[in-house]
């Protein structure tokens, strides 16, 4: 105990492990924040949903953030309804048991760009009668713009763009231009100011209503964009942070520690086992690691946990056997092995209680240091396509973002942000794994 | 990578008979090498098709591919038009047994093992589902071996580069120990946590994407240059991005590993006694540290080969570079089982001439290593 307190006053000298420990402790807090925020039947949901939990989004927006960083600002996307009190609804009853529904909303525009889409999603509720809505628009400048009356059904989605009526009255197909743009500039730029929607209704039941959605497709939304069927990237860039962190750790940990009991094992019964584990790392030297896993994801199962199985059991035999095996070779000669040996101590107990422990500060730093590299390679199969299909992680983002060719449309948010979690994991794991290194191997303290 | 065939001690060679010259030595190394190597790539791609098998899986394929293209080819032919339902049915099941029976799918699975063996050790892959080799072959050898040029290139160009450059650097920043770029480069060592195709998106971000001075990807222009000599540039400049991701990527790690190892080594007594005797710092360098730490060196350097070869495969897919990952990730893309498991018995060999080459040249430089004594039990 105060050998490992020790180990930690040592670390803490050296600022790369003091960074590397922040990413890593940064890394699980956003860990367990994503797994409770969002449990794990609603992130596949939300993943693997479907238009009907998407269409809220636009596609292929970038995130909100990105107005700060342009001299051009591009519209961000909103969603109001008058479900959750975001557009005002005001009844007034009328004669018999009709009544007259009025609903607003009012929202400034501040951008240089139009929206890619506006759409209004009316919910009429009623037995044999259906209500009947007018939409206007009010634009900065006072003007009104009558832009549908329509009979409204159970469920009505009216998009602007799409309308044929308003296209005809518009006399343009490019109806959200024509209705936002600012006639006093001669290049085509939105108006700035304050819009205001507004739908009347008339109701022709006594219990019927009339509840709408209005939805504006800008070309941002949200802290971290949209991909190609309108998801949300900020759930794959939350969730993947657990399972790259499972990934990594629980593969570090089975890899190193079953290396290490491999050799330990080799070295004390020499003879046989020795040979046959030296053998047998020789020929997984020559197995091709990650063609083989490529083969069991395209064969047999892409799931995340066989892959790992398989990943651990091929590192098992790596060339680190053979350096365990030079050290344990020379501590199997010392004199408390010997000691042991001599009160008759098991081999089981020799091997678990003497020789391995003895190896533990060995062990650590290569832990660590190997974790980025486990990361990197669950990211790899999910860009060669060999992802988890169910899990959102951070390569199927790459992998997406890579088969809609995201670089060559400028759609650089899309791979930049699972490349920067990336990187901050492989980053904080290696700096921390270094550190460790220098404090465990007093021989490299001083170089 | 010293089998237990090598024998290391410390003790120089007694008499100088044929057996003690240098080549004598190694020309008996690299027998038993060679043969110890065959038998662990014979090994090793008996393992690689028992994967590509469990569970009967590549049977399964090709005896649903048998069945499709009998029943398809029996209810096509107008020939058989006039046969009632059973008799074409049985016609059908007949043929298909024929043709299992000619494949060797009747068989019991150890003897049929055996068969892919022999067949993935001569090379013989067979032919690919849904590939074509430019050349139009759908033989699965042709396929990789028209793909084998532009991965050697690639992995050729940046290696040597990456091993030369760092073994220069580090011997360079070992000299100046403590000094600016001397802990600029233990800083940045942790970048190397991240593969080579990592680095070739933010490559082709700033290079292909924001200022388009390189290209996005592929071995040459289309329509490539009709001159040799402007074939041979085009290539090279659309080599500088995977190979500088390559090279990126590993680098700063490499010069930190060489440079810890040189100046361990610059510390042995011998070291300086040399110094003290007054020797150039050249003569240091070449004859005191490099001489005696070059067998580690080109161990080293194995080992990066062998973890870079296959770690090809996504850093060319994201390059479209036409070589033998590439190849690999459409072959996944298309399900093209023959291709798949031929591109790892390819990988299995490469990985063997790598491991056998550097042996070789290992057995040259360092004259401890004898064949044939007993190991240190």
């Amino acid at each position: 105990m105060k050998a490992a307190l020790a180990s930690l006053r040592d670390l803490v000298r050296y600022p790369s492990a003091l960074v590397g420990l922040s990413v890593v402790l940064f890394l699980v807090v956003v860990a367990i924040y994503a797994m409770a925020t969002i449990p794990y039947s609603e992130a596949i949901r939300l993943w693997r949903g479907g238009e009907d939990i998407w269409y809220q989004n636009p596609k292929f927006a970038g995130p909100s953030w990105m107005n700060y960083f342009s001299s051009e600002k591009k519209p961000v996307s909103f969603i109001a309804s008058t479900t959750d009190g975001t557009m005002t609804k005001v009844i007034t009853p009328g004669n018999e048991d009709s009544s007259k529904i009025e609903i607003t909303h009012t929202f400034n525009y501040e951008y240089d760009t139009f929206p890619q889409e506006m759409i209004l999603y009316l919910n009429g509720s009623y037995e044999a009668k259906l209500p009947f809505v007018s939409i206007v628009l009010l634009t900065p400048a006072g003007e009104e713009i009558r832009i549908g009356d329509m009979a409204v059904d159970h469920e009505l989605t009216f998009r602007f763009s799409q309308d044929q009526k308003l296209q005809k009255r518009l006399k343009t197909d490019k109806v959200l231009e024509a209705l936002l743009i600012n006639p006093d500039i001669s290049d085509s730029a939105p108006a700035k100011g304050e819009y205001q929607l507004k739908i009347t209704g008339v109701t022709f039941e006594k219990n019927s209503d009339i509840d709408a959605e209005f939805v504006m497709h800008g070309s941002l939304f949200g802290w971290a964009g949209t991909d190609q069927y309108r998801r949300d990237l900020m759930l794959p860039l939350l969730w993947g942070t657990p399972v790259a962190l499972a990934f990594g750790l629980i593969a570090a940990l089975g890899t190193s520690l079953l290396t290490m009991i491999i050799s330990a094992v080799g070295t004390w019964y020499a003879g046989w086992v020795d040979e046959l584990i030296q053998r047998i790392t020789e020929i997984n030297l020559v197995l091709p690691f990650l063609a083989i896993l490529i083969m069991v994801g395209t064969f047999y199962s892409r799931s995340i946990w066989v892959i790992l199985g398989v990943t651990v059991l091929l590192s098992i035999f790596s060339g680190q056997i053979k350096t365990y095996r030079a050290i344990f070779l020379q501590s199997k000669e010392s004199a408390y092995i010997e000691a042991a040996r001599a009160y008759g101590a098991s081999s089981g107990r020799i091997i678990f209680s003497y020789l391995i422990p003895r190896m533990i500060p060995l062990l650590i730093p290569s832990l660590v240091s190997s974790v980025p590299s486990f990361v990197f390679l669950e990211a790899s199969l999910a860009v060669l396509g060999l992802g988890d299909p169910v899990l959102p992680t951070w390569g199927k983002i790459i992998e997406n973002a890579f088969a809609e060719g995201a670089l060559y449309r400028g759609l650089y948010y899309w791979v930049l942000e699972p490349a920067v979690l990336l990187m901050l994991t492989g980053l904080g794991f290696a700096m921390l794994g270094f550190a460790l290194d220098r404090v465990f191997n007093p021989r490299l303290r001083d170089v | 990578m010293a089998s237990e065939t090598v024998t290391i001690t410390g003790a120089p060679a007694a008499k100088k008979s044929f057996a003690n010259t240098t080549f004598g030595r190694v020309a008996r190394y690299s027998v038993v090498r060679l043969l110890t190597m065959m038998v662990t790539v014979v090994i090793g791609i008996y393992l690689t098709i028992l994967i590509a098998n469990m569970g009967g899986y590549v049977d399964t394929i090709m005896r649903n591919e048998i069945r499709d293209n009998t029943t398809q080819s029996i209810l096509a032919n107008p020939a058989y038009r006039q046969l009632d339902t059973e008799t074409r049915a049985k016609l059908i099941q007949d043929k298909i047994r024929l043709e299992e029976q000619r494949l060797g799918l009747d068989q019991p699975f150890v003897v049929r093992s055996i068969n892919y063996l022999k067949n993935a050790l001569v090379l013989n892959l067979g032919r690919a589902q849904h590939m074509n080799s430019d050349s139009g072959s759908r033989q699965v050898r042709l396929i990789l071996l028209e793909r084998l040029p532009a991965t050697l290139l690639l992995a050729g160009v940046s290696q040597l580069l990456l091993f030369f450059g760092s073994v220069y650097v580090a011997l360079g920043l070992s000299r100046k120990y403590g000094s600016f770029w001397d802990k600029v480069t233990i800083a940045l060592s942790p970048t190397s946590a991240a593969p080579p195709w990592f680095y070739g998106i933010f490559l082709i971000l700033i290079f292909a994407a924001i200022f388009k001075v390189l290209p996005f990807g592929g071995l040459v222009d289309s329509p490539p240059p009709k001159t040799s000599f402007g074939y041979g540039m085009n290539v090279l400049k659309h080599l500088i991005l995977p190979a500088s991701s390559i090279i990126i990527s590993s680098l700063f790690l490499s010069v930190y590993n060489w440079r810890t190892f040189f100046l361990i080594y610059s510390s042995e007594d011998y070291v300086d006694m040399a110094r003290a005797k007054g020797l150039p710092a050249r003569d240091i360098e070449q004859r005191y540290i490099l001489r005696p730490t070059l067998p580690t060196i080109i161990t080293n350097f194995a080992l990066l080969l062998i973890t870079l070869w296959t770690g090809f495969t996504i850093t060319e897919s994201v390059f479209l570079w036409p070589g033998l990952g590439r190849t690999l990730f459409q072959a996944i893309g298309l399900y093209d089982t023959p291709v798949i498991v031929g591109s790892t018995i390819i990988y299995a060999y490469l990985l063997a001439i790598t491991v056998f080459l550097l042996d070789f040249v290992y057995a040259l430089v360092d004259p401890r290593v004898k064949v044939g004594g007993g190991g240190p039990k």
